[in-house]
């Protein structure tokens, strides 16, 4: 059976749930938000990227209604939120700093906002059951915030967070506070809780390997704007920015002069050696400015001179990065470019056939590099 | 470990004499037999029992109590409420004037504040008596309450109260229900600090007082300008009793209040 790939943002028919209209917010001199526009539609899993001080936070606090943008508009629901209160909005957030309340046994803090909606007891105490049971905390539930452990708590945030069935649910940094394993297990679970309660996620991270794994889209950021929204696949394979590409995962870029010829773009980029040879959808005039950007694992790296190779050049080894699975190679060329090439580690104990200070060679495909204009 | 040392000893020794030996000696003396005051006649505690038969005494604690429950109930919600929207608001222009104005009573001194008072109350021709040493004290001892709460306040986790708004409370819900019984230990040792303050208040309460009003330290002053009798001391030492409970208390809910909430709060949050 074939499972309908989950892409509303490609059918101009669907409503977005989320609409920022030339949102712009300041304070004082400083412009967190400069003018952005941007829709995100119902049952996503959207993640804000970028590093501290883009703008991403803000954002997320527009939405819940802490901060009021000062021009633009931002509806949900097709309506506008501007003299909204955050009481007021089928919104809810999960905190950084997950702001259990202290005082609260976990059962009380998940069933706050159930109380507050004025909700009959059996009905809260169904619910905060079913929370409790989606999040694993059923043994917990009389527990007060400070006897439970990190993990824990942040599980009661979600739950909490969760309980109103909000239509749209805000996580600020959720995971950062957890160590790697548990970190990887809740996004898992995140990415679960998400599509069982079919809740529309809005998620803030600067964590690239986060927004990569749990999102449908990832919106990447910086100095207040929107540089690029894709899926995780189409941000890693065609970023459309140096910055985007550097920001996801490790990259290489070699700027030089474009030279169009037809499909394929030839970079000029030191003198003595060939072109970098790629392939482009987008026009490049000749002699314009030029970043070849290739993935390290797209190099691929040899001693024997490769011979159908479309892109070769020579270099020494000056670095080697074992990392397990796999080992990043860094190449210096003669003329001073360091080139990552990454392989993967197939075999158990095998010699390594390339070692530090090897002349090797380094070639990749005409299609295994984007080319940017910035 | 510090050693022990000769001088340290002495100075504190004479130190604490210097604050504490009159207040001993009043003591001992409030168990005196003998009718005159220096005088020791051996132990006795008539005059406590010759306290509980004086009317003029007990009418004297009946209206210092009211006076203490009313005024530190005033000032601790008027305190509150000030140290909440100073620490809360942000910055608004005249915010330091503001502040500086909530703790000016603090250094004021008393004469002044009683005599202003006064000549208010003469300004707007109330009748002085219970009511306007209650006003009176609630000026005074908000300030208190006020530096209380305010200090506990300033560590308060913010997104506590936005989570409270997110999950749909309204800014007085959210007040109600998570910031008041997170501060409540701050609250209530303010009061018991307004209490204390207002239960041994002789200068303000002197100039706001009427006829129908007379408090404990004022009926305590004026029987001592007829001379110092043994029940004067037996009511004095009621007093430090009743007064040192309180501050310490106050002090107690403070600190350990506050240690524990700061810890359950730190808990609460993710571990760094």
């Amino acid at each position: 059976m074939s499972q309908t790939v989950f892409a509303p943002w490609e059918n101009p028919t669907e409503k977005p749930l989320i609409q920022f209209k030339n949102v712009t917010k300041r304070f004082g001199d400083f412009t967190a938000i400069d003018d952005l526009t941007q829709d995100i539609f119902a049952r996503e899993f959207f993640a804000l990227l970028g590093p501290s001080g883009c703008g991403k936070t803000t954002m997320m606090r527009m939405l819940a209604g802490f901060e009021a943008p000062t021009q633009g508009q931002i509806f949900i629901a097709g309506q506008d939120m501007a003299k909204i209160p955050p009481n007021k909005r089928a919104v809810n957030m999960m905190f950084q700093s997950y702001a259990l309340f202290p005082h609260l046994s976990v059962w009380e803090n998940i069933a706050f906002g159930l109380k507050r909606e004025g909700k009959d007891k059996d009905t809260i105490a169904a619910r905060v059951e079913e929370m409790l049971r989606l999040t694993r905390l059923s043994k917990f539930a009389k527990r007060k915030p400070h006897q439970i452990s990190g993990g824990q708590r942040q599980r009661v945030a979600l739950a909490r967070s969760l309980a109103k069935a909000p239509k749209l649910l805000l996580l600020d940094e959720p995971l950062g506070a957890l160590d790697k394993k548990l970190r990887q297990d809740t996004q898992f679970e995140l990415m679960d809780i998400q599509e069982k309660t079919g809740t529309t996620f809005v998620i803030v991270t600067h964590d690239q390997e986060e927004a990569m794994t749990v999102a449908s889209r990832v919106a990447v950021m910086d100095e207040g704007q929107i540089i690029q929204v894709a899926t995780p696949a189409q941000i890693y394979e065609a970023p459309n920015s140096v910055y985007v590409a550097d920001f996801i995962g490790d990259v290489n870029i070699i700027s030089g002069r474009a030279k169009p010829n037809g499909e394929k773009v030839a970079t000029q980029w030191a003198e003595g050696q060939p072109d970098i040879i790629g392939t482009t959808a987008t026009k490049f005039d000749a002699g314009q400015e030029i970043h070849f950007a290739i993935r390290p694992e797209k190099v691929a790296i040899s001693t024997e001179e490769p011979q159908d190779a479309a892109n070769r050049v020579r270099g020494r080894v000056l670095d080697i990065a074992y990392l397990g699975n796999i080992s990043t190679y860094h190449v210096e060329l003669p003329t001073g470019h360091v080139i990552k090439a990454q392989t993967a580690n197939t075999r158990r104990l095998s010699r390594r056939q390339i070692t530090w200070e090897d002349p090797v060679w380094l070639s990749w495909t005409d299609t295994a590099g984007v080319l940017l204009e910035r | 470990m510090k050693r022990f040392s000769w001088f340290n000893a002495t100075s504190l020794t004479l130190g604490f004499a210097f604050l504490y030996v009159p207040m001993i000696i009043l003591v001992i003396y409030s168990f005196n037999a003998s009718k005159l005051v220096t005088v020791w006649a051996g132990f006795s505690t008539q005059w406590y029992g010759e306290l509980i038969r004086n009317e003029e005494f007990l009418n004297a604690a009946w209206v210092t109590i009211k006076v203490a429950v009313m005024s530190s109930t005033i000032a601790t919600v008027l305190g509150t409420m000030a140290a909440y929207v100073l620490v809360r608001a942000g910055r608004f222009s005249g915010r330091t004037l503001f502040s500086g104005m909530i703790y000016a009573p603090l250094v004021m001194p008393e004469v002044i504040t009683g005599l202003s008072l006064l000549l208010l109350f003469i300004g707007i021709g109330l009748d002085r008596g219970v009511l306007t040493i209650v006003l009176a004290h609630t000026t005074f001892s908000m300030c208190y309450v006020s530096v209380v709460v305010s200090s506990r306040l300033v560590s308060f986790d913010k997104s506590l109260e936005e989570a409270a708004l997110d999950l749909g409370c309204s800014p007085f819900e959210a007040f109600r229900l998570v910031t008041l019984p997170i501060i409540a230990p701050a609250v209530i040792s303010g009061w018991l600090l307004a209490f204390t303050l207002s239960l041994d208040d002789l200068v303000i309460a002197s100039f706001t007082t009427g006829p129908s009003a007379t408090t404990l330290p004022i009926k305590i002053f004026s029987a001592v300008r007829l001379g110092v009798s043994p029940e004067i001391n037996a009511l004095s030492t009621i007093m430090i009793a009743i007064v040192t409970v309180g501050v310490i208390t106050a002090s107690l809910i403070t600190k350990q209040a506050a240690v524990r909430q700061a810890r359950d709060e730190r808990m609460a949050e993710r571990p760094a």
